[in-house]
């Protein structure tokens, strides 16, 4: 079973990621039982049935926008977010405006070409799970990867996970030279 | 200046420490080429030509002594002994070990350094006016404006994998010394009608392969809100600026393909959801940093020193180095020292471990413990008494440092080119040096006046080539060096891009062509006008003439 990590722990976890292959059609595509994501084409084609079935979630493509999904959110078991690339930053921004624009509260996986290095920011763009490619890293190396989510222990900024930037949430001395 | 507290020493520490990590990955095969390459750009870390390039970021080009005196010790431990000043006010080494860089930032971080996002596809180190502070044209401050930007790009985890590099400038003076036109953000800090701080925001501007001039995006945005803004800007380039084509992948791109009507409607519908949310700023928060900012204990002195006024009659050499490299300031009796890199032979830019760490001894006796970088790539000492200038200006010369010619012909910026960098077309360096043996007579300087020449080894422009007076781009033509020229380029308050003049030169043809250029200026120029305002006048076809002239007849010389 894939390994994630879900709210800072390395987990197990059933849920499948359906990609379409070459030559399929959202229409056609065969989704299998058990936790699942799917494609938004996808679901845009199926959304009745796959509502039903309650434990269906929805993965965005980078070029895909949150507000593509936003009214639909109620009805999903989770969303994910794919990095075809992990320099594509696309991800950050949608993540951010899922969770404030449009109020998403549920799972958010980052999916796709997910590396340790941008663990952090990931989080603190609001995602709470981390899905790497498989085989990406070994179970220790995941192990090992948690310690890269506390590699900025004070971010200047306001983000997803602390909104408040450095200055509204800790006592800032001036140090006049 | 801005000195550290805890929490930004320990964001620095907390990266040494994950480059350090980042590396050691590296090194061990955990991390691929591909994957390691936006790390070490996001550490200002480039693999070039002969060697790593470390990329050190000067933050608004503002150091300490202190720091001076570590980049010295790193030029001499870690590299060949000199570093190389940039357009960015950053500093670049030519030859470290990819090994040795996390021992070098970690020194780094000892004298609060970093290379925190001088290269790669991010907010880059932010860039303003070196006279900020002390400049009689200045109205507002920007270096508050620019530390709590810095603050808040660092590390900004929405914005670490932008579609391409991304600049910022800030200028608060009458004069434009920031090119905030040629940024992909640039800010004027400006009063509006009512007093109030807030921010004349340019959006779009850039040089490389499709040089642009930045459009108003908004005319006033309040301080409170300059970061929520910049926030919305960055949102709307993040997530829709074009990923297909590096080349096409710059903000200027974007707002050119929507329109500024358009890109200006997506960014203020963002800006409704972030504006007067946490970030926010509130006073007591650019208070905190304005402090840092404030005037040192300037002494009451007279408007001019009598010993400096007799001195500046009698010292013919002192006098021209003063009328070139010595500016106005705004307390009477004080002055800004503008230290030339520009030296005939050395190439633009380039200072030795030995003169920094006497530029370092300088800038504490008699500049308050501080220097500037300009991106015109020379150094200021930005508060020297009047009464110490002669003994600034004997100490700098001696060093080689008081080259009397900021602002002249031979004040040449240039980028590394093909003697250092990968991607260069064609050589930069030596171009830069022969028109600067060309000109070296300094009464003939003096009479051309105000100029820029700008040089770049490659389309990237680099070399700021199409902002320049005249500017020199280097092509390659079946695997040949050549220069095409440009005139007619501004920075500052006129910002424009140069045009190009014909056909392309050989390298030897340079210092000719420049020559022929000055010419047709000083036949043409009207009393107290400058090269560019001669060219604004008259357009480019006067200049064409005089350098093409006979070169058609050479040409078929030569290939008959
Ligand atoms: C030696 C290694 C260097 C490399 C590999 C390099 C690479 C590049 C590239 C690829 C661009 C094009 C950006 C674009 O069009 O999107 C660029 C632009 C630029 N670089 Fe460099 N550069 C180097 C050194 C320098 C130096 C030494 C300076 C300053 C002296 C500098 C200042 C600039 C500036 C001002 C631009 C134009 C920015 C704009 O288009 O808005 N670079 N550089
Ligand atoms: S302009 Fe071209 S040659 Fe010069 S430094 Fe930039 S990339 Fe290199």
């Amino acid at each position: 079973m894939p390994k994630v990590i879900r709210n800072r722990r390395v987990e197990d976890d059933a849920r499948q990621i359906v990609r379409l292959a070459e030559g399929v059609t959202p229409e056609t595509v065969s989704i299998p039982a058990g936790p699942v994501l799917v494609p938004l084409a996808v679901w845009q084609a199926r959304t009745t049935e796959l509502a039903a079935r309650g434990d269906v979630g929805v993965w965005l493509d980078a070029a895909e926008g949150a507000e593509l999904i936003a009214a639909d959110l109620p009805k999903l078991a989770a969303v994910a977010v794919n990095f075809p690339a992990f320099t594509d930053g696309r991800g950050y921004s949608t993540a951010a405006l899922l969770r404030t624009r449009h109020g998403y509260t549920g799972e958010l996986r980052a999916i796709g070409d997910v590396l340790r290095d941008q663990f952090q920011a990931y989080v603190r763009c609001g995602f709470d799970t981390l899905q790497p490619n498989d085989g990406r890293y070994t179970d220790a190396q995941l192990e090992a990867a948690i310690a890269s989510l506390g590699d900025f222990s004070v971010p200047y900024q306001g983000a997803v996970d602390e909104p408040r930037p450095l200055w509204a949430r800790a006592q800032r001395e001036v140090r006049a030279s | 200046m801005y000195r550290y507290d805890e929490y930004d020493q320990r964001l620095v520490d907390e990266r040494v420490a994950q480059f350090s990590d980042q590396t050691r990955r590296y090194l061990a095969g955990e991390l691929s080429e591909d994957e390691f390459r936006p790390l070490r750009l996001q550490n200002g870390l480039y693999i070039q030509r002969h060697a790593p390039m470390l990329r050190i970021a000067v933050p608004y080009g503002l150091f300490s002594s202190a720091q001076l005196r570590k980049l010295a010790h790193i030029a001499r431990h870690y590299d060949r002994g000199y570093g190389h000043f940039t357009t960015r006010q950053n500093i670049q080494f030519n030859w470290p070990a990819l090994e040795k860089v996390p021992e070098i930032l970690a020194q780094l971080a000892t004298v609060q350094m970093h290379a925190i996002q001088t290269s790669g596809n991010c907010i880059r180190n932010i860039t303003s006016d070196p006279y900020a502070g002390v400049a009689a044209d200045e109205l507002i401050d920007p270096r508050p404006w620019c530390e709590i930007l810095r603050q808040w790009s660092s590390f900004h985890p929405e914005f670490a994998h932008l579609p391409r590099k991304f600049k910022f400038a800030v200028n608060g003076a009458e004069e434009d010394r920031a090119v905030i036109q040629a940024h992909d953000i640039g800010l004027d800090v400006v009063k509006n009608a009512a007093g109030e701080v807030g921010f004349r925001v340019l959006v779009g501007g850039g040089l490389g392969r499709t040089p642009i001039i930045g459009e108003e995006i908004a005319a006033f945005v309040p301080w409170q809100h300059i970061v929520t803004y910049c926030e919305s800007i960055l949102r709307v380039y993040n997530l829709h600026g074009r990923r297909d084509n590096k080349y096409k992948a710059r903000i200027k791109i974007l707002v050119k393909a929507l329109g500024i009507e358009e890109f200006r409607r997506q960014v203020e519908a963002e800006w409704t959801f972030h504006k007067d949310g946490p970030s926010t700023l509130t006073a007591a928060e650019v208070a905190r940093v304005a402090a840092h900012f404030v005037d040192p204990a300037y002494e009451t002195l007279p408007a001019t020193d009598v010993g400096y006024a007799s001195l500046l009659a009698e010292n013919k050499p002192f006098a021209a180095w003063v009328k070139r490299n010595v500016r106005a300031h705004k307390v009477p009796g004080y002055a800004s020292v503008t230290v030339s890199l520009k030296k005939t032979g050395v190439p633009p830019g380039d200072i030795t471990e030995s003169q920094m760490d006497l530029l370092a001894d300088l800038a504490d006796a008699y500049s308050y413990g501080e220097v500037r970088a300009t991106h015109q790539q020379n150094l200021v000492l930005a508060d020297v008494r009047q009464s110490d200038l002669f003994k600034v200006w004997q100490t700098l010369r001696d060093a080689g440092l008081a080259t009397p010619n900021i602002g002249l012909l031979t004040d040449i910026i240039s980028c590394p080119g093909g003697d250092y960098c990968g991607l260069a077309n064609a050589k930069s360096i030596p171009i830069a040096n022969a028109i600067q043996e060309r000109f070296d007579n300094l009464d003939y300087l003096y009479d051309i006046g105000e100029i820029e020449l700008n040089i770049s080894g490659c389309m990237n422009a680099c070399g700021h080539h199409h902002v320049g007076h005249i500017g020199v781009l280097g092509v390659d033509k079946n695997g040949e060096e050549w220069y095409q020229v440009t005139i007619g380029g501004d920075q500052g308050n006129k910002a424009a891009i140069g045009k190009v003049i014909g056909p392309s030169f050989a390298a030897h043809e340079m210092p000719d062509v420049v020559t022929r250029l000055i010419e047709t200026y000083l036949a043409n120029r009207h009393e107290d006008e400058r090269f560019v305002d001669t060219v604004r006048r008259i357009g480019i076809e006067p200049f064409k003439a005089h350098v093409y002239g006979n070169r058609q007849t050479e040409k078929k010389v030569a290939h008959a």
